[in-house]
């Protein structure tokens, strides 16, 4: 039976990476090795969080984050309750404030929140007295998927300190490339950025990054190329002209790999649009961690769970 | 003579640093009211010790005594949203913040754009002691597309006509405005914003937005806009005012249009001098508004503008909204901030203390300037004037509470912050309004 040390992270919220410590993150990362174990037993299940409610409230569509946590609460034996509802920016009917008073009132003991709008799990957070996790606010954060990123890559690369990770594709309304920012900042790694210049937000070197609007001068000494997901509208909001032209100049393909001396290992948060962000046989090929990135997000989001829980945990 | 009772107060404030940005005169002295207006002003160089008198005494020893304040750019939400303000209550708030005129942004529903309107409006303030000045429409129903009838709405008393809240995209429209309204002699004040460029927009493009995710309303989107407002009056010679300036290349495009003889004025806010987009990190609605907080450095240039007299005016933009509209996401908060309460602390605070400009140039541009730009009596303490006072106890330092505003609304990014310089009177027509209680 090994006993964890009674461990708690300094915020009691996880809204983003932004100013978390290496301490901090390193906490996680260890906490989810120890979930990951269990997630390989026949009955990968723990009582940990037997008795707790958390409610996953998610304001947007998002089958797969919404999958992993539900799936995270399970193996950790919470109670859930699932709240799906699309709302547009102009808001209709219950504010968030009702929500609010409406979780209180349920005697809710975690809150896991996905929202299209930067900041509102801030906002939840000042309405309630309970742990918020964010899930994902609009082109802010989405730490849960930056805190998996950097599990798969440190159990790749052991560390991260000194890797050298390119990020491709649309900077500006991305929370991945936000979060996996702020994190693999502040574990060392060097981070350039890489997209359309359309797609680059202004003063985009206020988060320590390096910026190249050319993909095979970026990728030259990559140890890890993060492709984003380029959301179809980019194109009719006058944003790109075409996935075809974005394909052929920041699609990542053989033939685009091929003369890189390093091997170069491809991330992707998914769903992917095969064909525009990467080539299918790079997508599924031997240096492809996209399914691993799948599997270790419920790891971390168990880990995270169980720290802003407060529980002290046991593992038999 | 008040229009509140009738009556005609007579009284002297003793003692007081008077400062007149009009005559710049800037003494300790003896001001005496009679009638609604300033008898005399007697300074203490030539009579050491207070005058003798029968008539009722304020005592303003160690105080300021300035003109009355005007505040050109205000929304008093009536008629329409009257839970969020009305004329009465935003008179209330306006005069504790040690103002006597304001004039009021026609954005309101059924919109000022009609002399039924601007008649309304006047007879709504009659039941408040404060001198509101209606700014009506542009455009009919704010559409941007046919001109008000704006004769007649000076007539029925408008002193302005405004696009604020539904910016005029149409250059040809602005044009005939321009044209237009020098007949009546009367500034267009004007919102500097491109749409096209601000859509979806919740705060200042730059750095900070790039950080937080959220979408922004580039500087360059306002700049257009006071270029181009900025060419077509010199090709005019129409009279531009701009309201809400906020960013640097602004503050240079004014001064260099006001070098060449341009009849533009231009105005700037409190929370745009003392506020800048790195504090929204909080994500609080109340620190939303349009145009939107700007960098620390745009914060520089407005103070600059304000300190060589690029910028006319400060004017508070107080924007009244409701705690359920703005107790919401970011993203779908209401632009806007109520300032009729915190204008003179921030503008002590944050200008005169640290040395930006000092008492009088301060004052000029919440008295004098105004009156002249909207061509609205006040504004001047000489013999002869109506007598609208403010009195100042400029060192007294206060933290500003919202619960205990006199507007209905509580939209103030500036709760618990401490301030220097306080409204001890307010006096209108020679009528004592407001007093401090403390
Ligand atoms: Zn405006
Ligand atoms: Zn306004």
């Amino acid at each position: 039976m090994r006993r964890w040390r009674t461990l708690a992270l300094k915020s009691r919220h996880l809204l983003g990476l932004e100013g978390m410590s290496k301490e901090d993150i390193e906490l996680i990362l260890d906490t989810a090795t120890s979930f990951k174990e269990i997630l390989e037993r026949p009955i990968p299940k723990v009582p940990t969080l037997r008795g707790k409610t958390i409610v996953n409230l998610f304001f947007e569509a998002s089958t797969r984050t919404r999958i992993s946590f539900e799936l995270a609460e399970k193996r950790l034996s919470a109670d859930t309750v699932n709240f799906s509802k699309a709302t547009s920016s102009v808001q209709k009917g219950e504010t968030l404030k009702d929500t609010a008073r409406n979780i209180e009132a349920m005697k809710i003991d975690m809150v896991v929140m996905r929202h299209s709008a930067p900041g509102a799990p801030h906002f939840l957070a000042r309405c309630l007295d309970v742990p918020i996790l964010n899930a994902g606010d609009g082109a802010h954060e989405h730490p849960t998927q930056a805190l998996l990123d950097m599990y798969t890559l440190r159990e790749k690369y052991g560390t991260l300190e000194g890797l050298n990770v390119v990020i491709v594709g649309d900077i500006s309304h991305s929370r991945v490339a936000r979060s996996d920012i702020w994190g693999l900042k502040t574990m060392g790694a060097r981070v350039t950025v890489c997209g359309p210049s359309t797609l680059i937000p202004v003063e985009v070197d206020a988060f320590g990054v390096n910026v190249n609007y050319n993909i095979d001068e970026a990728i030259q000494d990559a140890d890890v190329i993060y492709a984003l997901r380029i959301q179809m509208e980019r194109q009719t909001s006058g944003l790109l002209p075409s996935s075809r032209e974005y394909h052929h100049r920041f699609g990542i393909t053989q033939e685009r790999l091929r003369p890189l001396k390093k091997r170069v290992t491809i991330m992707h948060p998914g769903p992917i649009n095969r064909g525009v962000e990467l080539a299918s046989d790079v997508a599924d090929g031997e240096h492809s961690l996209i399914l691993d990135q799948v599997l270790n997000g419920v790891a971390v989001r168990m880990a995270v769970l169980y720290l802003l829980s407060g529980e002290e945990g046991t593992v038999e | 003579m008040s229009k509140k009772n009738g009556q005609c107060e007579s009284l002297v404030i003793q003692g007081g640093r008077v400062i007149d940005p009009g005559s710049n005169f800037d003494e300790e002295a003896d001001l005496f009211i009679e009638k609604g207006r300033i008898k005399e002003i007697r300074s203490r160089k030539t009579q050491k010790s207070s005058s003798r008198t029968s008539m009722p005494v304020i005592d303003a020893t160690e105080k300021i005594v300035v003109p009355g304040l005007i505040d050109m750019h205000v929304h008093l939400r009536e008629p329409g949203r009257e839970d969020e303000e009305t004329i009465v209550s935003g008179s209330e708030a306006a005069m504790a913040g040690g103002f006597t005129g304001v004039a009021c942004m026609p954005n309101t529903e059924p919109p000022i754009d009609d002399g039924s309107v601007v008649r309304f409006v006047l007879r709504k303030a009659e039941s408040t002691p404060i001198k509101v000045y209606p700014v009506a429409a542009i455009t009919k129903g704010r559409q941007g597309k046919e001109l008000t009838e704006i004769g007649d709405l000076v007539s029925a008393g408008a002193v302005a006509v405004s696009d604020d809240g539904s910016p005029l995209s149409d250059p040809e429209i602005m044009r005939r405005a321009l044209e237009y309204t020098k007949m009546f002699d009367i500034p267009i004040i004007s919102h500097c914003e491109d749409l096209s460029l601000t859509s979806r927009g919740v705060m200042n493009e730059g750095r900070m937005s790039t950080l937080l995710g959220l979408r922004g309303m580039p500087p360059v989107a306002e700049e257009i806009m006071v270029a181009r407002d900025i060419a077509l009056t010199e090709y005019t010679g129409g009279r531009l005012h701009i309201a809400h300036v906020s960013t640097a290349r602004s503050v240079e495009l004014i001064r260099e249009a006001k070098r060449r003889g341009v009849r533009v004025t231009a105005e700037a806010t409190p929370h745009h001098f003392s506020l800048n987009d790195e504090s929204l990190r909080t994500f609080d609605t109340n620190l939303k508004m349009n145009p939107p907080l700007r960098t620390a450095r745009d914060v520089e240039a407005i103070k600059e503008g304000l300190a060589d007299g690029t910028i006319d005016v400060i004017a508070s933009d107080h924007a009244p909204h409701s705690i359920e509209e703005k107790e919401v996401e970011f993203d779908a908060a209401p632009f806007g901030i109520i300032g009729l309460e915190t204008t003179l602390g921030l503008v002590l605070t944050e200008l005169v203390e640290p040395g930006v400009f000092d008492f009088s140039a301060a004052f000029a541009t919440m008295t004098l300037h105004p009156a002249q730009i909207l061509g609205v009596e006040g504004g001047r303490l000489q013999k002869g004037e109506k007598a609208d006072v403010t009195i100042i106890d400029p060192l007294k330092k206060w933290t500003v509470a919202v619960h205990r505003f006199k507007s209905k609304s509580r939209n103030s990014p500036f709760g618990g912050r401490e301030l220097t310089g306080k409204i001890e009177c307010v006096i209108i027509d020679g009528v004592t309004v407001f007093r401090s209680q403390n």
